[in-house]
Order: C-alpha cells, then structure tokens, then sequence
C-alpha cells in the first residue's frame, strides 16, 4: 500500500491498456458558470432512475406536493425514492419515454409546479460529525441518492459495505469529450464537495482517499488541491487525459494497479468509488437536507447559441434546456443524452433530465459526422485490430464481432463479451466503421433472453422431472397403500366383523367380475357350437359339448381351487348376515357344488354317459341355489331385485323360445326343478311380452326392474312351498338382510355389499348352470355380461360417490 | 420533427479502410523508385497492367455478386494488391504473367472467399507462388541490374519485351539477362544458392558482380527503400509494429546462428535482410491483417514463424527466396496462433494484484 501511496505522490499512476484521445470539445462549457435556469411548465419525473427497482409511490393524482416531498419510497437496498423538485401538483402518473438507449417508456410522475416553489420542513444538521455512521447513511438513503457518473448506482448500497476499505477513490476524471459538469461543480462548490468527502471518510473510514481528475481541467485541480490542502488523508491524482479514465475499473486500475475481477463488485478489493457530483449531493443531503432534486448538466453542441453548464431540476424536459440554450436546428434534431461516445441518442425532446444526465449533447450534422449518426458506412472487417489495440477491457473487438453477426453465443461467452463496459473506444478507431458497441449491444441483448428462455426451461424441466418423481412415487404408494390395506382387509375378513363382511363381499364381487368376463368370453367364442347344440336333445353326448363343458369345468374346477378360501368366507358372510343356523345350509352349499365342480371336472374329463345324470344333479342343485339366492336377495334390497331381475330378463329373453324344452328336460330330472323352470317360463314370457311392448330402453329397464320386483317376489312365494325349508332360510336371510341393509346408512356400503352380492348370485348361476346345459351357460353368459356391465357402472357410481 | 437516432458512440476518428490502404500504396513508392532505378521500366509495366487487371477483375466479380461496386472497386485493396504482383515479378516477363496473376490474386484468392476482409491467403503472394509453380521460367528470367546489363533498356524496349518477348532490336530476354561478360544472370540469392552446389562458398559467391559492394547492385537499395516505406507506415501507425519486428528479428537471429556456425555455407545476416522479397515482405505482406494474426502476442509469433520460415526456405528450399511461400504457410497458421494468444480481458485470471490487506502502515 506504501508503495501505491508513494507512487502517487511522485505522480506515478499505471495505465489501463488501449484508451483513445477523441478531440476533447470541452472549451465549449468550461469557461461559463453554472447558470440556474428557471422552473419549467411541467417536470417528468420516471420512478426509476437508476440501477436497481423504482420504489413504491406514496403519493396519488391531483396531491399538492412541496419542494423536496418524497414521492416514492421503499425499504429495499436497490430501491431509491425519489423527491419532487418544486412545489406544486400532481397532475398525471402515466408511461412516458424515458431516457434510456432504446426510448423505452415507463412509469413517470408528472408535476405542475406552482412556481411557489415552497419547501418541506428541513433539518439542517450544523455538524454531520455528531452524526453516527447509522445516521447517516439513512441521510443518504432518504436523500435518493444514486451514482451520479451515469450507471447510477445506489449510493447507499455503496457506502454500507461492510468490507474493510483501504481506497475511496472520488472520480472527477470526466473522461468524455463535451461534458464539463463536474468540472465547473468541482469549480464553483469545491467546499460542499469536501463536506461529501469528509461524510463518506465518516462512514466507511478508508485509508486513503484518491481523488482522480485528467489533467485537462487545470482550474478544477487548483479548486481541490486548495480545499483539500491541510487533509493528509486526500490525495489529489492528476491523470493524463485517456479516454476512458472515468471507467470505474480503468480509474482503479490507473490508482492502484489492481483489476477488478470479473463478476465482483470493488469493494471486494477494499474500494469503494464515488463520483464527485455525488460527494455535492451527499453533503446536501446530510448537511443541508436537501434531497436529490436537482444536478448540473452541460447543454452542449455546436447547434446551440449558448452553450452552458446549467442546475436543472430533475425532470425538466430536454427540449426545455435547450431552448434555454438556443437550440438552433429546426428539422433534423440529433440529441443526445450523455457524452458522444457513451450517450444515447433520444427520440424525443421530452425526455426529462434524470440523476444520472450530465450532459445533453445537441451536436450539428456536421459536428458529429460519425458514421453511426449519418448512415451506414460500414464495409468488411479487414482484422486491422485496432479495436482490440484500444479496448479497455483488453478484448478482441474483431473477434466478438464476427461472433456477434453469426450469432455465435458461446463464442462471444467465451471471448468475454460481458466484460465490455461498451465504452466504445473500438467503434471511434474502427476504419471499417462498423458499429461495433452496438453489435455488441444487441448480441448482450440476444444472450440475455436466451439465459432468461434457457432458464424457464430449467424450471420447466426441474418441474416436470419433480412431477414425475412425485408420480412415481405415489404409484408405490399407491400400491403399498393398496397391499396394506389387502392384509387390513384380510385381517379383517378373518376377524369376522361387518366391516370385515363388506370386504369379503367386495373380494367376491371382483372375483365375480373376472369370472363374468370369462364367461362371456368363453360363451361368444362357443355360441355358435352350443347354439347348433341347443336343438338337440340334452341327452346325446356331443363330443364339442362335452369339450365346451369340460373346458369351462377346468375352468371353474380352478377357480374353484383358487377360491377355496375365498368361497368358505362368501357363505360365512351369508352366515354372518343372517344367523348361525344357515351357515351350514350355506356351507353345505359351498360344499356342494364345490363337490360337484369337482366331481364334473373328473367326469368331463373322461367324458362319460354319466355326466348327463351327474349335470342333471348338479342342474338341479344349481337351480336350488340359483333360487335360494334369488330369493334371500331379491326382496332384500332394490337394487339387488333391480339385478336379479334384469337376470331374469336376460334369461327370459333366450328362454321364451326354448322354454318348453328345456322345461320338460328339467321335468325329467326333477319336479322341483320343472316347477321352477315354469314358473321362470312364465315369468319370462311375461316379460318378453312387457319387453316386447315396451320400446324406450330406459323406461324398459325401469318398468320391468319395478315389474321384475314382483316377479322375484311371486318367485320366492312360488318356490317356497317347493322346498319349505329353503323358503324359511330365504325367509330368515331376506330378513335378516333387509335388517342389516336398513340399519346400514352407509349408501355406498348398501351398493356395494348389493353388488357383491349380486355377484355372488351371478357367479353361482354361471357355474352351477355351465356344465349343466350348454344353452344354459349361454344365457348365464349373457346374464353375467349384462350383470358385469351393470355392476362395473354401479360401481364406478358407488366408487365416485 | 424529425430526431437522429443512432447508436454510440457519436464520434469517430474519421479513419477509412481506403485511406490505410492508400497509405500503404503511397509507402511502396520509395522501393518501387529504387526498382526502377536500378530495373528500368519492367516492374512499372507490370504494376499499371497488374492495376488494369485487378481493377477490370474486381469489378467483373463485384457486379456479378451485386455488390455495391464503387465502394468496394475503389476501397484500394485490389490496387494495392495488383502493386504488390507488380513489384514481385522480374521486369521483363511476358505481360499475360500480371494479368494471370492479378485476375487469380482477386477473382481466386479473395473474392471467391467472400472480398475483402474473409480472404484467407494474402492475394499478392499466393498469385505469386502460383505463377511460380505454373511459370517458372517466365519467373525466374531476372535481368541483371541496369549497369551490369550487356544491352541497353530503355523504356520502349522494356515495353516491347513485355509484350512481345523482344526488344525493338530484337533481343530475346535470354539475350537480354547477358552479363556484359556473357554469363546469364541471377539474382544475388539465387546466385549464392548455385555457387553453394557448385562447391563454392559464400565468400567466393560474394565475389560475384552480381552482388557488387554491398549485399546485391539494386536489391540492397530496393530492400531499403521497402524499409523505409515501412517506417513511414509504423510512424502512421498504418500497420502495427509486432509483425515486421518479429520477423526481422527471427530472420535476423536465425541467419546470424547460421553464419556462426558456419561462415562459408551461410550468407550473412543483412544479406538475408537486403535481398530478395524480405523487406516487402516485412513491412507489406505479413502485415496485411486480414490474413495475418491480429493480437500483438499473435503477432510476435507469426512473424518469427515467417522469419524461421523464410530463413529455412532459403537455406535448405529449392527456391532461392522464400518470403512467399513463408508467408502463405503463416496465413494457413495464423487462425491458430489467434487462438492461442488471445490475450487476457481485463478482470480475468489476474495475478498481479496485491493481496487486499498487504501493506498495513
């Protein structure tokens, strides 16, 4: 540090590579005061005028404001308020075109002011070294104080570094042909500057204090190496006139030989720079409480009478300056905001003046003859390199050029496009006159928005992989979800209490399911084999029948295998449901035609004459439990009569024709069982004729459920003196279900145990009634699809309920 | 009202591509004055045909690309490429030498890689090794100095050997390249590389009236006169110092290692430096920056190489000089010497800076 401090004090400095000499033009402004002007018919004020976000609005249309009110306001770090430059009202908040390279528009206040210009309360603090660092920081903030050089950063967020500060660099280098803001601020206030400086040494206590200034303002260095004399602390560096010395990083680099690295801010290295115009504004604002409200700006230009540094409110509209400084060209305007070689060219006169303007530039056609102003001259790129000769950032200007016309992104990442300060120095010496920065300017642009897509894209990626995971994970969920609750429901099941019966019915009801689609399938495939068989007598042994039967035996024989525990639980729910004295009718049933499911197995398997009287047998228990079945269920609940009787119907519908013989087939096994097939004949020629008259399918279904009711009950009241003991169980089962059914409030309970039910009726008629009579198993067939597609869109009701 | 709208910066320095071009075309003058001096008239033939050609070329494939042709005919890249055909070739080669050689120079080498600026190879020197190639003894027929020639040349003599392959009075070129002795003449490179396979050493070779005085009648003048264009052009700054400096300092290194090792097989260093194409080459060639290295380290490296090169090519080659070849085979490296040598952009990999909190007082 020693060695720095010495080498400045012998005005040894380093240098930053490259740097142009553009003719300086300052002689235009440098030798006049700064000249107040008067307060304009209206101040445009943007909400934002400098880098980070506009702070919140605190006032509304039509509020009368004073001088120095604090209009917007806000507690984020990069937000800076901003302050009414006179008194007087608010007649608009609206977008208007703000001073910004692309003539953007945003949100601005717009002020009429009363000309009363009638201040706030002010405190004016005598002494700021009362004041704690805490103060005066807060000072500061309030003020809306932001980087008065041009980036316009937040001075606040400057000063609260908490980093160790070894450097405060003051610029006053004002490196820019033209401008001589500073140089005359520095002239005129040179002690209100000292007070900034001395405010900013409070706060941030660094060891140094540098001041640098080019030494093309000599009257300026006079001013503060006399205000700065008897403070040991300041040094005053007169740096040979480069442009551009007033780069931030050029500046530090020339004072202290370091480089900032790429990405960090200086403090990192222990320094902190402030411009000198900002060091005015923090001694007003401590001092004197006086926000932000107004700042020099040099009107310059050869297309003015009278070119001039003059204090101008800020928001004082730019075609207002310049008629204060006669503005001499009537049609082709060319205004710039700024330097000429770092400024923007505006769009229109009514861009007012932000904290960040030192200077608008009214240049006549001639004065400024860049080929960038006067039309394209651009030629080819010969690679003379120039450019990177005088780039300050030490790039290849050439380089990033032919990458920027191809669109080259990673090229231009990786040649460092992002350290260009678009100082433009490559741009002035370019012979090929090619309008580099803004190449430059647009290529930032195009890699901005495509790290912003890239980003999105992130985040769409991130979400849809977090989707799929999440899916994922609630599959397996899902699905320990699902086994935990199978072994719930077997435990339940075996535990024997209700709840544990509606499980057992909903396994059954499944397994019903799956047994009615097999049937179905095993029937249309078939159908036409047992259609050609139906006509014959039932006696004579068909090898296809006995091949059909036999299959569909193997089929039940294993299923019946694999329900062994399933089935014994299905007639302990029966037996639940009722009471205990049916159990063993119930089992005995199981039993049976487990037996006999078994036994047909064996026997279609060797295919003998006997299976005619074992299926007779079985027909005839088959038709016991079909019955049984009906009758307990069908007067037990509604739907479950709804259910039956559709079975009935499908079942009348194939047997209106075929009814007579099969009726006397059954005859000849038993009485019984050719009672019940008369009166099933009957009950489903009635109901072929209600059928036939009935034309609406809807209303069908609905009549012939309300009809089939009665039809189930005749059943049940028919059939109980056949067998009066399966009539009493019936009985007791009905009764003891409507009991169970009643007491049950559960609607999807009801539905489901229904269904189960149901399902267990439709399962029994399948099995029992297959080997039996192939034309039987067909219309089981049909009576399970149809009770199958019923029951899947009960369920799915019941599911969604 | 109409507002200006234009992009930073608003200033310029007012430099044109055409106006560095010219700045060279104008620094070309001293050397191509010591041509014609000790040549006569020959290279100033070529060099108006060789403009004639360019320009007639230039335009022919600017229209046919439906460029903007007045801009581009006379941005003087293709004049002061047709001046450097000129200025290489012998004196008295047939006229249809320059036209060859400047319709390939811009229809071949620079307008099919896309004009000027994406042109690869510089267009003088890769004309010139073409022709070399395809002509060789159209060539190589060097006619000796003036005062060393059996024949007087005046400039319609020149004229007609151009254009017809005799003088007024009928002399062939061969007849023409006599000595005054009778011997057909070299030029003082081609000279010392032939006495070399004859047995004999570079001092006997120096002997030679070829060589006169100094390094070569004529050719020491011409190479100081290209020197002293090119001074001209670094005080202009038209062309970056990096390039020339390298080079001369390479070949001047390489040839001095050469000559300490051994006196009789190697010329000296300033012969090497005041003979042949080096200074053209040195100050007008390499430093074309479209087909050079453009970053000063880039430059360092491509003039060395080209120095090496030439120095190598002159030893050890089958063409006495070697500026062209050396230069082409740069242009073919200089893409990859720029991916190398790019220098560091400030705030990266920096290792100068002191550590933060060094120095506590």
């Amino acid at each position: 540090v020693a060695t720095v401090i010495e080498r400045i004090k012998r005005g040894h400095f380093w240098t930053f590579h490259g740097g142009i000499h553009p003719p300086q033009q300052k002689f235009f402004t440098s030798d006049k005061p700064i000249r107040a002007v008067s307060i304009p018919d209206q101040l445009i004020l943007p909400l934002q005028q400098h880098i980070g976000i506009p702070a919140e609005l605190q006032v509304k249309v039509g509020d009368k404001v004073l001088k120095g009110q604090t209009l917007t306001q806000s507690a984020h770090p990069m937000a800076v308020p901003i302050h009414a430059p006179t008194s007087g009202t608010i007649t608009a908040i609206k977008n208007s075109v703000i001073a910004h390279p692309s003539g953007l528009s945003e949100l601005c206040l717009f002020i009429t002011p009363d000309f009363e210009d009638k201040w706030r309360k002010r405190h004016i603090c005598t002494n700021f070294n009362q004041l704690t660092n805490h103060q005066l920081i807060e000072k500061i903030s309030a003020a809306g104080i932001s980087g008065m050089g041009g980036a316009g950063f937040p001075t606040q967020v400057k000063v609260s570094t908490r980093e160790d500060i070894q450097y405060l660099i003051i610029n006053a280098a004002e490196c820019e042909p033209y401008i001589t803001a500073d140089d005359l601020l520095i002239r005129e206030h040179s002690p209100s500057i000292l007070d900034g400086i001395n405010i900013l040494d409070n706060i941030l206590s660094p060891r140094h204090i540098l001041i640098g200034i080019e030494d093309n303002k000599p009257q300026a260095i006079k001013a503060l190496q006399q205000a700065t004399a008897d403070n040991e602390k300041i040094s005053v560096c007169v740096l040979p006139t480069k442009y551009p010395t007033g780069g931030e990083k050029q500046l530090i680099q020339i004072l202290t030989g370091q480089e900032v690295p790429t990405g960090v801010l200086p403090s990192s290295l222990g320094i902190v720079m402030q411009n000198i115009a900002t060091c005015f504004a923090i001694a007003d604002a401590v001092i004197n409480d006086i926000p932000l409200i107004k700042r020099v700006v040099t009107v310059s230009g050869q297309a003015l009478e009278k070119p001039q540094n003059v204090w101008s409110l800020l928001g004082t509209p730019v075609g207002y300056l310049l008629a204060q400084c006669g503005y001499l060209n009537k049609d082709k305007k060319h205004i710039i905001m700024g330097g000429p070689m770092m400024g923007y060219s505006l769009p229109t006169d009514q861009v007012p003046v932000v904290k960040t303007t030192n200077c608008i530039l009214a240049p006549t056609e001639k004065e400024i003859s860049s080929p960038y102003s006067t039309g394209s001259k651009e030629v080819e790129c010969i690679r003379c390199g120039q450019c990177s000769d005088v780039c300050p950032s030490q790039l290849l200007p050439q380089e990033l050029q032919w990458s920027a016309k191809a669109k080259d992104q990673q090229q231009l990442e990786k040649l460092n496009l992002f350290d260009c300060i678009e100082c433009g120095a490559c741009a002035y010496v370019c012979p090929s006159q090619i309008p580099l920065v803004h190449y430059y300017r647009v290529a930032k642009s195009e890699i901005r928005q495509q790290k912003q897509l890239d980003i999105k894209a992130e985040h769409a990626k991130v979400r849809f992989e977090a989707r799929k995971e999440r899916l994922a994970r609630d599959k397996i969920a899902r699905e320990e979800k699902h086994k935990a609750a199978a072994a719930a429901r077997k435990a339940r099941m075996n535990s024997g209490t209700a709840a544990g019966n509606s499980e057992i019915s909903a396994v059954a009801a499944a397994l019903a399911r799956v047994k009615a689609k097999k049937a179905g399938q095993a029937q249309s495939a078939q159908s036409s084999i047992s259609e050609a068989q139906e006509t014959l007598p039932r006696n004579t042994d068909n090898g296809q029948k006995s091949q059909v039967a036999a299959a569909i035996a193997r089929a039940k024989a294993k299923k019946l295998a694999a329900q062994t525990n399933s089935s014994p639980e299905a007639s302990s729910e029966t037996t639940n449901i009722s009471n205990d004295t049916e159990s063993p009718i119930d089992n005995k049933k199981a039993k049976i035609s487990a037996a006999v499911a078994k036994a047909k197995a064996k026997k279609l398997a060797e295919k003998s004459a006997s299976l005619i009287n074992s299926s007779s047998t079985t027909d005839k228990e088959a038709s016991n439990t079909l019955n049984s079945d009906v009758d307990t269920q069908a007067p037990a609940d509604d739907k479950k009569a709804k259910i039956s009787s559709a079975i009935t119907k499908a079942k009348a519908k194939k047997l209106v024709d075929k009814s007579v013989t099969l009726a006397s087939e059954i005859e000849t096994k038993t009485p019984a069982a050719d009672k019940k097939s008369k009166i099933a004949a009957a009950v489903a020629k009635a109901k072929a004729k209600k059928l036939a008259s009935q034309q609406e399918k809807t209303r069908v279904s609905v009549d012939s459920n309300s009809s089939n009711n009665t039809v189930a009950n005749t059943e049940v009241d028919v059939q109980n003196p056949a067998d009066e003991k399966k009539a009493k169980i019936a009985a007791a089962v009905a009764k003891a279900k409507a009991k169970k059914l009643a007491s049950q409030q559960e609607k999807i309970r009801v539905s489901v145990d229904s269904n189960l039910s149901n399902n267990q009726v439709a399962n029994t008629d399948v099995d029992v009634q297959n080997p039996a009579n192939a034309k039987k198993a067909k219309i089981a067939a049909a009576v399970a699809k149809a009770k199958a597609k019923k029951l899947a869109s009960q369920q799915e009701k019941s599911e969604s309920t | 009202m109409a507002f200006w709208i234009a992009s930073s910066p608003h200033n310029h320095m007012q430099s044109e591509t055409s106006a560095i071009m010219r700045l060279v075309i104008y620094a070309t003058i001293p050397g191509i004055f010591a041509q014609w001096y000790f040549f006569g008239w020959g290279n100033l033939i070529h060099i108006s045909l060789a403009i004639i050609t360019a320009l007639v070329a230039e335009f022919t494939v600017l229209s046919l690309r439906e460029k903007k042709i007045t801009a581009q005919l006379f941005d003087g890249s293709a004049i002061l490429t047709a001046v450097l055909i000129g200025i290489s070739l012998p004196a008295i080669a047939p006229w249809w030498i320059s036209v060859i050689g400047a319709t390939f120079a811009i229809v071949i080498v620079k307008q099919l890689y896309g004009g000027l600026g994406h042109n690869p190879f510089n267009p003088a020197m890769a004309a010139y090794v073409m022709l070399l190639i395809s002509f060789p003894l159209q060539m190589t027929s060097w006619q000796p100095p003036l005062e060393l020639m059996a024949l007087p040349l005046n400039f319609v003599d020149t004229l007609s050997v151009v254009i017809s392959g005799f003088t007024i009075d009928g002399y062939s070129v061969e007849q023409l390249r006599m000595h005054i002795d009778g011997f057909t003449m070299a030029t003082p490179l081609d000279t010392v590389k032939t006495n070399l396979t004859l047995g004999l050493t570079v001092t006997e070779s120096m002997e030679s009236p070829v060589i006169g005085n100094n390094f070569g009648i004529g050719w020491e003048w011409i190479n100081a006169g290209f020197l002293l264009g090119g001074l001209f052009l670094l005080a202009k700054k038209a062309i970056n110092w990096a390039t020339p400096f390298s080079f001369l300092s390479s070949l001047f290194v390489c040839s001095f290692i050469a000559f300490l090792l051994s006196q009789d097989t190697n010329a000296s260093t300033m012969f090497h430096w005041f003979n042949g194409a080096c200074m053209l080459g040195a100050f007008f060639i390499l430093t074309d920056p479209v087909s050079g290295a453009t970053s000063v380290k880039g430059r360092l490296v491509f003039g060395a190489l080209a120095g090496f090169l030439v120095f190598i090519i002159r030893k050890y080659g089958g063409y006495p000089d070697a500026v062209a070849f050396a230069v082409l085979l740069c242009n073919m490296s200089a893409p990859l010497i720029d991916q190398y040598t790019r220098p560091r952009t400030y705030g990266h990999n920096i290792t100068s800076n002191p550590p933060k909190n060094s120095g506590n007082e």
